[in-house]
């Protein structure tokens, strides 16, 4: 029994043979060129603190690079990490300066054609792309801080840029001045989780053909446009804070050709337009609280079978507004600050359904110059009477079952 | 002319419309504040009051309170009184309590409950439109020396304002909506004060919605310094033109 015992623990320290470099300006080895030429399989190199300048760097075999306070530095010519193996974990380094280029994707750190890759406690600054991956499966973004320099949509590039790659899982980062947060395009089966994304100079997260991902306590504040969700089937958007996307084009959240979704517990705060929709479809819609937006949902009249439920709509200038004269779309039992019906049987939902598409909305969808009225004498009259006797807005467009209490979420 | 001004002002102020008029001021915005659980909600609705009720207010108190004094403006030309003196006076009696009642019934609850943007913004708007629709007002009973055609009168140029001229800019967007307005409509709100008042007080308020496509425009001008500058300067116009104008009707009348 002791004999096997001792085998099988030498078998496993044979296994284990992973060496540990140290690199740095006090070790025996100064650069990490050379350290990473000299890794083997399973080796770790911990980098020393110091400025590396080294141009740039290919990682092949599976390590592990781990930094302490070790910067290194692109000079704005080179891209600094290429990656291209499995099973490697690049950990606490700050990368700064990557360098730009019109013709290719220059990244920050780069990984293609790779599985199990984890980057971690990085912090990358004013890089053309950040963490720019492709192909690669399994990968894991966490805890890494993201600051670009933002500069124009064509000058800046990506900060979490994803590429045909799956079950990733993006974490606890924070994303700021690239020209999207995170972009997915091509990516399946990955998770975005407690991610911040702010000050961006197009979207906070940008997916397109993206299936069966999840996003998941994130936050998307002030970027130029908002979040676009695009030709995708099966997301999940629970729980994400969309505040502050202010503009023209700016839209909490933009759902365009979406199919089979899911979308709950999200909070959407002072967004020009909270929620537009685009040729969606079978979209679940609960539990969300959209809160002094100016439109709080836009759905444009190619969106069919969403189911609204249980939502909060609270100070929005605009509930619903839609472009056509029919709608395919199921409202029931939200609060809406703006209800006036009664419930005499005291059961918490309205007696009377209520109709969140104000016909001055619908003006406006027209003629937007108009908006020039919001508010005025005549349009509450307008409005009123055509509450009374609907004829231009959609007639089935109704909450029949309006809460009369705000509703917890 | 202070003098005048003061005796004018007693004389309203011991009227009991002046009272009814800030006690009910008073009691709708202190319960807007304390039945509205969000601030923003009662502003929006004391803003209705501040941009139908008080124009009206304004306007049928001092037509009414301009006639009912007639007797004593025909006692003071009797005197070595300048002519532009005494209606001058008379003007600045009437407005300063109709202000002074919208300071105490609006101006206090708004200041205990919401000394911010939005609401600073609906007292600058609320003494401007007192003031405005005061002088229009003595324009157009200066002007009718019949109590009810004056009266009459009043009556329609707030419903103009109030009701008939949104309808009419609503009118103008669709009939011409294949056109550049954005610029025509500017000037369309230059020329009600009401219109121009309501959109000071909304681009505090409803920015989000602002933001988007045309909002953004009229956000860039209104929202700047110069917007700022355009806003009151035409407030005041509004205010000085048929002030001056009714004077001058009045120095040249045979009364």
């Amino acid at each position: 029994m002791r004999l096997l015992f001792i085998t099988i623990l030498s078998i496993l320290f044979l296994r284990s043979e992973a060496r540990i470099i140290m690199a740095g300006p006090t070790a025996e080895i100064k650069e990490l060129r050379k350290a990473l030429a000299l890794a083997r399989d399973g080796d770790s190199i911990l980098l020393q603190a110091g400025i590396y300048k080294e141009g740039s760097l290919l990682i092949e075999r599976s390590i592990s690079l781990i930094g302490t306070n070790a910067i290194l530095d692109g000079e704005k010519k080179y891209q600094v990490l290429l990656v291209s193996g499995k099973n490697i974990l690049i950990s606490g380094l700050t990368i700064r300066n990557a360098g730009y280029s019109a013709m290719e994707d220059f990244a920050a750190v780069k990984v293609v054609d790779a599985s199990n890759v984890t980057i971690e406690n990085c912090h990358i600054i004013n890089a053309y792309f950040a963490i720019h991956i492709s192909n690669t499966r399994a990968v894991v973004i966490r805890n890494n801080r993201i600051e670009g320099t933002p500069r124009s949509e064509q000058l800046s590039g990506n900060g979490i840029h994803l590429w045909k790659s799956n079950f990733a899982l993006i974490e606890n980062n924070h994303v700021t001045g690239h020209r999207d947060g995170i972009y997915f395009e091509f990516v399946t089966s990955s998770t975005i989780r407690r991610n911040h994304s702010e000050k961006n100079i197009r979207y906070g997260l940008h997916f397109m053909f993206s299936n069966d991902d999840a996003y998941i306590q994130n936050i998307f504040n002030d970027n130029g446009a908002g979040v676009a969700v695009m030709y995708s089937k099966k997301v999940r958007m629970e729980a994400n804070r969309f505040d502050l996307n202010w503009g023209a084009s700016a839209y909490g959240l933009l759902l365009k050709d979406i199919t089979d979704s899911y979308i709950a517990r999200n909070i959407f705060y002072k967004n020009t337009v909270a929620l537009h929709m685009e040729g969606t479809s079978r979209i679940e819609i609960r539990n969300n609280d959209f809160r002094n937006n100016g439109w709080a949902i836009k759905v444009q009249a190619s969106c069919d079978n969403n189911r609204f439920w249980r939502n909060n709509f609270t100070g929005n200038s605009f509930d619903v507004a839609t472009n056509g004269s029919v709608s395919l779309n199921q409202f029931s039992q939200n609060y809406w600050d703006k209800y006036e019906g009664y419930d005499l049987n005291h059961d918490g939902v309205g007696d009377i359904p209520f109709r969140p598409v104000s016909m001055y909305s619908m003006i406006i969808e027209e003629n937007p110059n108009a908006l020039l009225l919001m508010r005025s004498f005549t349009v509450q009259l307008l409005d009123k009477a055509e509450k009374a006797l609907p004829v231009i807005t959609p007639g089935n467009l109704t909450d029949d079952k309006p809460m009369m209490k705000y509703i917890k979420q | 002319m202070m003098k005048l001004t003061r005796y004018v002002v007693y004389d309203i102020i011991r009227n009991k419309v002046i009272m009814a008029y800030t006690l009910f001021l008073l009691v709708v915005s202190l319960s807007l504040f304390q039945v509205e659980e969000n601030q923003g909600k009662a502003i929006l609705s004391l803003m209705n009051i501040v941009l139908i009720v008080l124009p009206l207010v304004s306007i049928v108190f001092a037509t009414i309170h301009y006639y009912n004094s007639y007797e004593f403006i025909e006692l003071m030309l009797s005197q070595p009184l300048g002519r532009t003196r005494i209606i001058f006076s008379e003007y600045a009696g009437t407005a300063l309590s109709l202000l002074m009642a919208f300071l105490l019934g609006v101006g206090i609850p708004v200041l205990i409950y919401s000394p911010d943007d939005s609401g600073l913004s609906l007292l600058f708007t609320g003494c401007c439109l007192t003031l405005i629709f005061t002088s229009l007002a003595f324009l157009a009973s200066v002007k009718a020396r019949d109590k009810a055609r004056g009266i009459g009168s009043v009556l329609l140029l707030w419903f103009y304002f109030a009701l008939i001229y949104d309808g009419l800019v609503l009118l103008i967007l669709f009939n011409f909506s294949d056109y550049p307005l954005e610029k025509i409509t500017l000037l369309l709100t230059a020329l009600n004060p009401v219109d121009l008042g309501r959109i000071f007080i909304m681009l505090k308020m409803d920015i989000s919605a602002l933001m988007g496509y045309t909002g953004a425009l009229y956000k860039d001008f209104f929202g700047s310094g110069t917007g700022l500058l355009f806003t009151s300067s035409i407030m005041v116009l509004w205010i000085v033109l048929p002030l001056l104008w009714a004077i001058r009707i009045f120095n040249k009348k045979d009364i």
